[in-house]
């Protein structure tokens, strides 16, 4: 290490030279901001930073990262990352996925790369459409939505990422707006776990489903249509901080306090450890619901690489370093003189 | 004990060689007894080939055909390149054993069945009919052909074995489970080997790793019953003997090809000094390789079974990209999957290895059959013009040296190697010469650490990823080294900055610098070398693969008969060597044995121009040399024909019928 203290890095310094190639206004603008601003805040450096990718408009983003990175194939991020984290375990790896890539053509992987708790920061930037093929249905669409290939409306009923990470057994599970004023401390948190984060970003795709999200990031709208967790605090919301969410029996409801004798004491509070609690919010729809941002859930499990180099370090204790001559000569070996 | 201890008083035949095959019901244990055979023969100093033949379904109901699993042991005194063509020894320890396997046992050979599995039942699980008008279904033991033609020994070996076990103490299921050793015990004694090796091993994992000492106990007496029933009762007319093979001096020890292969890939990680990442997804007849990697976790050696072949290949490539050495290992089908994974690391000219033990093909196929019908998916199997070095080891033995050589083409050139193998190579076992660890040369990998030496204000100049030395290699720039940070990605690159590029000139440019890249590793391929006449001659058997044995043992007996015939055998395919071109001119004819419709003999003809003639044989088992010998006289003979290729069957070459037949 030098005595030198190393400089710290702000935004800017994780901007590359290229030309970023998203649509103007597309959301991929600010998640790309909000994540250069993290790894400034959490001193991360660009040479321990590496950011994968598969296919899409989403998985561009390693070219906009002044780290290292690598834009792989379709789907296949988390094979990548997998085989990094477990050749040096040492390197901050963020892998960048979309709804098609993520859940469609790779949902399996994601799956595995989840329930193995890799220790990597997966964002899946969810636009529910297909961008970089110019506008065909995602998984995440909605039922009968339009478009050049279900003109007659999409037959697909959709998946959803939050309820499929938990599934999956991930050990962190958040969601945010790429509007969001919490996006950045999401994703701090999510970069602070160890093991595999979940990140789904709900992100604005201005040319083919513009506005898809507007419920959730229009300044009017937002606050009565999207539920902030907070650990340990009351399920509150709404423009008038005014309602809430109680359980009755196993079902969440809506309230509003104060009416019919409501009180803050009645609503649920929210618990990130709390994997049945989280499940349920990941179930949370607009309208009927509020949609919840912010950390769902998290747990701490040992990493899939730890536990490896652990496995590693016992068979060096119990056998001794390898040694080629012993694997040669093991088993029945004999001379011909 | 060594065999004098039971000198016998009966005659001792001294063989040459001797091929003995076991054959019995998937849950017989002939895979134990087998290699147990291969073993003593081994440490006996004779030179072995092995050939093992498991059923493809698993559970396979019993006494059925589907169900027999074999095992073919060549054992010589002399150098041995194939398990042999005809058995001379067969055990069958049920009828349906008998029935799979009759066929190959050599007129006037040796037939020990096992007496007491020939019931009823049995005889019709094995698919003999019951003739009209009798209860009883026909009995081939009893059929008088059978035993003009065979010298058949009706053994009771599942009762003698009851019978030696009966104060064990053990269930009747389990010492009905030590009969494999009773009959090994008897083949012991027929061929005058010695008990010592095997006693050994059955102490070793029944009573030290399993803590079962009475099995071992129970296995033993079973083999020691085994052999002195040879001894005392006089079923055999006459002993065997096969004296030591005169090998090369040195330390030897038996491996089969995934086996080689495995340690070859933990040498080679020795060697770079790097870490062995070995990312794979089960697969026949792969997977002996991951379960041979698993525990050499002392060496460093990471295993990643991963969800799919996708995600294995994937893997492997981010351990590339994180300056370790990757690996993935198949078979066909998974060859198949990865090929989108395998463009990108060609693209992004990272060190990755794959390996691709084939089977019989197209789709599931032959699972557990050999054959070498993937070379075209090795060399062409991808999307866009997307070369590899493509490497195919010819024996179990030589898996360990090319193993060693794809990873250090990988490591050192930044390319993907594609290391072909074959079920039979997988499978089949050799003598190995044990080498010194000091004695192997080292693998130079260099890595990047230029800095572009800037202050944290993030524009100074750029490390240039695309650059390349003499070789055109690329540099190896590693995560967590400050200075060389790029992205690297499945787009075109511009050469030198490595930035996306749609440049028509570009793509053209560097769709040839991959090309010449792979084509520039011939420098590190041996030349040819032409066995029998190097200046030339009638004919050229070229093989490649699996087929090296049986390729040259045609070849050295045709020679032996004064013929003109050379052998040469190709371990690179892609590129490969320099002087092919001009040994083939020195050849009247080019006949290419392959276990494949034609694959070496379409690119052959094609690069070379060529009128070379193909033997190909499909049937998901190895060529017998008969085969070739018969494929050489015809074209010696002139009698070959026009056909551009020949297919065996019925053990021969009949140019009269190669008619399709439908
Ligand atoms: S197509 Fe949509 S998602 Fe893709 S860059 Fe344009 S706006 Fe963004």
């Amino acid at each position: 290490m030098p005595d030198t203290p190393l400089p710290t890095l702000k935004a800017k310094d994780f901007a590359t030279d290229q030309d970023v190639r998203w649509c103007p206004g597309c959301g991929d603008y600010a998640i790309l901001m909000a994540v250069q601003r993290v790894c400034a805040k959490i001193g991360a450096t660009r040479e321990n930073t590496v950011f994968v990718s598969g296919i899409g408009c989403s998985s561009r983003f390693p070219y906009y990262m002044d780290t290292y990175g690598f834009h792989s194939i379709h789907g296949r991020a988390p094979g990548f990352v997998t085989g990094i984290k477990i050749a040096n375990p040492d390197l901050d790896v963020w892998m960048v996925t979309g709804d098609g890539d993520g859940l469609s053509i790779g949902g399996n992987h994601l799956m595995h790369l989840l329930r193995r708790n890799v220790n990597v920061n997966a964002l899946l930037f969810n636009n529910r459409i297909y961008g970089l093929t110019k506008g065909q249905y995602s998984p995440t669409s909605e039922p009968g939505k339009k478009t050049k290939s279900s003109p007659m409306g999409s037959l697909d009923f959709p998946i959803n990422p939050l309820s499929l990470a938990i599934a999956a057994e991930a050990s962190f599970v958040a969601r945010a707006t790429d509007k969001d004023r919490i996006l950045v401390e999401v994703l701090e948190r999510a970069a602070a776990h160890r093991g595999a984060s979940f990140v789904e970003v709900y992100q604005n795709c201005n040319i083919f489903n513009d506005g898809a999200f507007d419920f959730a990031t229009g300044k009017d709208v937002r606050e009565d249509n999207v539920l902030y967790l907070n650990h340990g605090k009351p399920m509150i919301y709404g423009k008038d901080s005014d309602k809430g969410i109680r359980l009755v029996g196993c079902r969440p409801e809506v309230v509003t306090l104060g009416e019919g004798g409501v009180s803050e004491d009645d609503l649920l509070f929210h618990d990130e450890t709390n994997k049945t609690m989280a499940m349920m919010l990941a179930g949370l729809h607009h309208p009927a619901f509020p949609e919840p941002m912010g950390v769902l859930y998290r747990e701490e499990r040992p990493t899939y690489e730890d536990q490896l180099h652990a496995q590693l370090g016992v068979a060096v204790e119990k056998r001794g370093a390898g040694d080629l001559d012993a694997l040669f000569n093991a088993g029945d070996t004999y001379e011909v003189a | 004990m060594p065999a004098d201890d039971h000198a016998t008083t009966r005659p001792a035949d001294t063989l040459t060689s001797a091929v003995v095959r076991f054959a019995g019901d998937s849950g017989d244990g002939m895979q134990l007894a087998g290699t147990q055979f291969t073993d003593t023969s081994a440490i006996l100093g004779n030179d072995v080939a092995t050939l093992p033949d498991y059923p493809a379904e698993i559970r396979a109901p019993a006494g059925t055909v589907a169900g027999v699993s074999g095992f073919q042991i060549n054992f010589a005194a002399q150098q041995i390149f194939t398990p042999g063509d005809q058995v001379n020894a067969l055990v069958a320890m049920n009828p349906a054993a008998f029935k799979a396997h009759i066929d190959d046992v050599e007129p006037g050979g040796t037939v020990i069945v096992n007496d007491t599995e020939f019931s009823k039942t049995n005889l019709k699980k094995a698919g003999y009919p019951t003739p009209d008008g009798s209860k009883e279904p026909y009995n081939p033991l009893d059929d008088e052909a059978y035993n003009l033609k065979y010298k058949i020994l009706r053994v009771p070996i599942t009762k003698l074995n009851q019978e030696a076990l009966k104060d064990s103490g053990m269930s009747p299921k389990d010492v009905n489970r030590c009969k494999n050793m009773y009959a090994l015990g008897l083949v012991y004694w027929l061929y005058d080997r010695p008990l010592d090796t095997t006693i050994r091993h059955l102490t070793e994992v029944f009573a030290e790793k399993k803590g079962r000492p009475e099995v071992a106990d129970a296995n033993i007496a079973a083999l020691k019953a085994g052999y002195f029933m040879g001894e005392t009762a006089e079923l055999f007319p006459v002993r065997y003997r096969v004296a030591p093979a005169p090998i090369q001096p040195g330390k030897y020890r038996k491996v089969t090809g995934n086996e080689a292969l495995a340690m070859g890939l933990v040498t080679a990680a020795e060697l770079a000094k790097k870490k062995l990442h070995y990312c794979t997804y089960p697969i026949t007849p792969a997977s002996d390789i991951l379960h041979y990697l698993a525990p050499q976790k002392h060496f460093g050696v990471r295993t990643f079974q991963a969800e799919d072949e996708i995600a294995a290949v994937c893997a492997a490539i981010g351990v590339g990209f994180a300056g370790q050495l990757g690996v993935t290992g198949t078979s066909g089908p998974g060859l198949a999957l990865k090929g989108e994974a395998i463009g990108l690391a060609v693209m992004t000219e990272l060190p990755l290895v794959i390996i691709d033990v084939q089977r019989g093909g197209p789709s599931t196929g032959l699972p557990t059959k050999t054959e070498q019908s993937d070379l075209w998916q090795a060399l062409l199997g991808r999307n866009g013009d997307c070369p590899t070095v493509v490497i195919a080891p010819q024996s179990p033995a030589d898996c360990f040296r090319g193993a060693i050589e794809a990873c250090r083409i990988a490591l050192t050139r930044m390319v993907p190697v594609l290391l072909l193998t074959d079920g039979y190579i997988a499978n089949g076992s050799e003598p190995w010469r044990v080498p010194k660890a000091s004695e192997l040369e080292p693998i130079e990998v260099r890595h990047t650490t230029a800095n572009r030496d800037r202050d944290g204000a993030g524009d100074a100049s750029h490390f240039l990823p695309y650059t390349r030395d003499a070789n055109l290699t690329r540099p190896w720039a590693v995560p967590g080294n400050p200075g060389t940070e790029h992205r690297l990605g499945g787009l075109e690159k511009q050469n030198n900055t490595g930035s996306v590029s749609y440049d028509p000139a570009n793509h053209q440019l560097m769709t040839r610098i991959r090309a010449e890249k792979v084509a520039r590793v011939v420098d590190l391929v041996p030349d040819l070398d032409v066995h029998g006449d190097p200046d030339g001659g009638d004919l050229l058997v070229l093989g490649w693969g699996g087929p090296f044995g049986s390729i040259r043992t045609a070849v050295d007996q045709a020679r032996a008969e004064g013929r003109s015939v050379s052998a040469a055998h190709l371990r690179y395919l892609n590129p490969m060597p320099k002087n092919l071109g001009d040994v083939l001119k020195r050849f009247d004819r080019v006949l290419i044995p392959e276990l494949n419709n034609g694959q070496l003999r379409l690119l052959i003809r094609g690069r070379y121009l060529c009128d070379a003639r193909g033997l190909n044989k499909i049937q998901g088992k190895p060529f017998l040399i008969e085969e070739i010998a018969q494929a050489i006289d015809l074209m010696l003979s002139g009698d070959w024909g026009d056909a551009e290729a020949l297919y065996p069957q019925a053990g021969g070459v009949d140019v009269n019928a190669q008619a399709l037949g439908v």
